[in-house]
């Protein structure tokens, strides 16, 4: 007997009668507002967030909050002219001193201002975290009330990895005093197209 | 001071001794709770997401072995190499010789409670097979060569001064710097080489899907897709109790697990693997170590539906007042107290028994979790397999044969008396534990039993 059939054996005689799925798994969350909900959500765990009306705000915010610099990549067409190198890359070492990425969010839950990025937004899985700083584009009409409607919306095995991305990364190791940029991006700016 | 080679309630002493950390401990850890609260107040549906995690766990328990086989059947067309460990040295073995097939001698690891029961750091340190945890808290804990004390605060123990002198010594920070962000950013530059140029990273697992063949990782800093995103072999390690049937059911547990544990709406990262990126290996390890005995066993089986939260830990009195390492135990607190006798009941007999039975663990958990009434009944199976502590056995008995007689009961309450009121040393010193932090009660006059009679006959 291999240790797969010896586990799979002890684990067949061990478990209780079968009980069912529970009928009700997915629940209805209703915002007055879902902009508003995600807005309010991303500031509270230490993100940006900031409603535009197209691509030409986002370029003018970017070039305030981000004067001059350089090492930036976006997979946006419309945001092409503000990059000088690319994510698309075989080896993802070659990312180790990208400043600035901006990708796209496909979508984006209101109450807990999470957002769904894979392998369609990302050349490279490790962009969003290894990137020093990052922006997410999303539009409004793709944000869900909760994860139940995320799931929904969603099939996670499309690509390869996928990832919920809430906030800048960050850590609260050190006596419970929160410090924003632990691994991963020290800031998340999150622009909200119509 | 080292509470890993002590029984809980002599580790504890041990623990207040420090009478202000001890305090910030147990106030810290109960801000945690607060935030957990705040955070579950805000959806009216909390309840019912506890009970349909309940329910959805519940099935996976009795539907283990077939949702296992579609697990593996999936991951192995999603091009992920699955492996099957009965035990903590298999587990071990494993990932070493994966390690050594890559042809490296170094490997980043995101935090893993699996790999702490396993004993797996230890095990590839004395196969010089270099590791380094990723996760802040437990690089922190992993430079003082101590355990984490929290399952989700590896470091709760410490404070910044002590995080302080570690990274001066190791990192070489300035000496005497406690700023946590200073502190934080010279832990993200040293760990960013790190990530860049190890070959093999391990991760845990939170969720395995069995509908998908993938599997689900949470961080907050990131630290697992670093390690996995860059390394040529992503190794993870799972208990084979984290799988879930469909990838919809995780709809209810990532709105359960971060609000839970820290009261935030979600991790920043909830990556969901399915497939090796082009060129990488990846691997998963199931793991029983003792976990097909536990459901087996109708009391205690429902401890596999824990999602490793530890809001029962944030919650406990004992837990908040004694501190991780009084445990012993790689996963501390009520969870870990029904989890470590399954695993060495002799090593582990001390565990349900610290505990008040208050039952604040049972109430916060996501996923009901009986986790007080496991307590109270780890206590029954002990003392009758014999694993009781022996002042227990001897006083329990004492005590039984004092309330079997009503003249013997009767004189041991006079003698009670007496002596706080004549002899009061005798129950106000140090040999006496209940006297410890507390004053001895006033002793009454007489028994209710002389009142009754004097009173009636009057």
């Amino acid at each position: 007997m291999t240790t797969r059939e010896k586990i799979l054996a002890n684990i067949k005689a061990n478990q209780p009668d079968l009980r069912p799925l529970p009928e009700q798994f997915t629940f209805v969350s209703t915002f007055p507002d879902l902009t508003k909900q995600f807005i309010d959500v991303l500031t509270f765990v230490g993100g940006r967030a900031l409603v535009v009306p197209d691509y030409a705000a986002i370029r003018s915010d970017l070039e305030t909050q981000y004067p001059n610099l350089t090492s930036v990549a976006t997979t946006i067409p419309e945001l092409a002219d503000l990059a000088d190198r690319t994510m698309v890359v075989s080896d993802p070492h070659e990312l180790a001193d990208l400043n600035l990425a901006i990708i796209e969010g496909p979508v984006a839950v209101a109450e807990n201002a999470a957002i769904w990025v894979d392998e369609t937004q990302l050349p490279q899985r490790v962009a969003p975290m290894i990137t020093q700083y990052l922006v997410i584009v999303i539009r409004q009409s793709t944000l869900v009330p909760n994860m139940h409607d995320a799931y929904k919306r969603l099939k996670v095995d499309t690509t390869g990895f996928g990832t919920f991305i809430c906030g800048p990364s960050k850590t609260a190791d050190i006596e419970q005093s929160l410090v924003i940029g632990a691994h991963g991006a020290r800031s998340l700016t999150v622009y909200l197209l119509p | 001071m080292n509470q890993l080679n002590l029984d809980h309630a002599s580790a504890a002493v041990e623990f207040n001794k420090d009478e202000p950390r001890v305090d910030w401990h147990d106030e810290t850890l109960w801000f945690v709770r607060t935030k957990r609260d705040r955070a579950a107040a805000q959806l009216p549906e909390w309840e019912q997401l506890r009970e349909a995690a309940s329910q959805i766990k519940n099935h996976v328990l009795s539907n283990m072995h077939d949702l296992l086989a579609q697990f593996e059947e999936n991951a192995k067309r999603n091009g992920i190499t699955v492996h099957w460990a009965e035990n903590a040295d298999e587990h071990n073995a494993i990932i070493h010789k994966l390690i050594q097939d890559a042809g490296v001698t170094r490997m980043v690891k995101s935090k893993s409670m699996l790999t702490e029961e396993c004993h797996l750091n230890d095990y590839l340190t004395r196969h010089g097979i270099d590791v380094i945890d990723s996760d802040l808290g437990e690089r922190i804990v992993q430079m003082r060569k101590e355990p984490p004390s929290h399952i989700v605060l590896p470091a709760i123990h410490l404070k910044k001064s002590d995080v302080g002198e570690t990274f001066h010594e190791h990192l070489g920070t300035e000496k005497g710097a406690t700023d946590p962000q200073y502190l934080t950013e010279a832990a993200r530059q040293h760990l960013r080489d790190t990530f860049l140029t190890r070959k093999v990273a391990l991760t845990g697992v939170n969720f395995a899907i069995a509908e998908t063949g993938g599997f689900v990782v949470c961080t907050n800093e990131g630290n697992a897709d670093m390690g996995a995103h860059l390394a040529d072999v992503h190794i993870a390690a799972m208990g084979f109790e984290k799988i879930i049937p469909r990838a919809e059911h995780l709809g209810v547990f990532l709105r359960l697990l971060a609000r839970s544990a820290t009261g935030q709406p979600i991790t920043t990262f909830s990556s969901h693997f399915h497939r090796p990126r082009p060129g990488q290996q990846m691997h998963i390890v199931i793991v029983d170590n003792g976990r097909s005995r536990q459901l087996g066993r109708p009391d205690f089986r429902n401890s596999l539906k824990c999602i490793r939260c530890a809001a029962c830990l944030n919650t406990c009195p004992v837990y908040r007042r004694s501190g991780g390492h009084s445990y012993h135990s790689a996963i501390a607190g009520p969870i870990g107290s029904i989890l470590a006798p399954n695993l060495d009941m002799k090593l582990n007999a001390d565990l349900p028994f610290a505990s008040t039975l208050c039952g604040s663990c049972s109430n916060v958990c996501p996923v009901k979790i009986d986790i007080h009434d496991q307590l109270y009944k780890w206590r029954q199976v002990l003392m009758k397999e014999g694993y009781g502590p022996g002042s227990k056995t001897a006083a329990m008995k004492a005590m039984a044969t004092v309330l079997e007689s009503p003249g013997l009961y009767r004189m041991a309450g006079k003698i009670g008396r007496g002596v706080l009121r004549f002899t009061p040393v005798l129950a106000e010193n140090r040999f006496n534990p209940w006297y410890n932090q507390r004053e001895m009660p006033e002793p009454p006059a007489e028994s209710f039993r002389d009142w009754y009679i004097n009173n009636k006959k009057a």
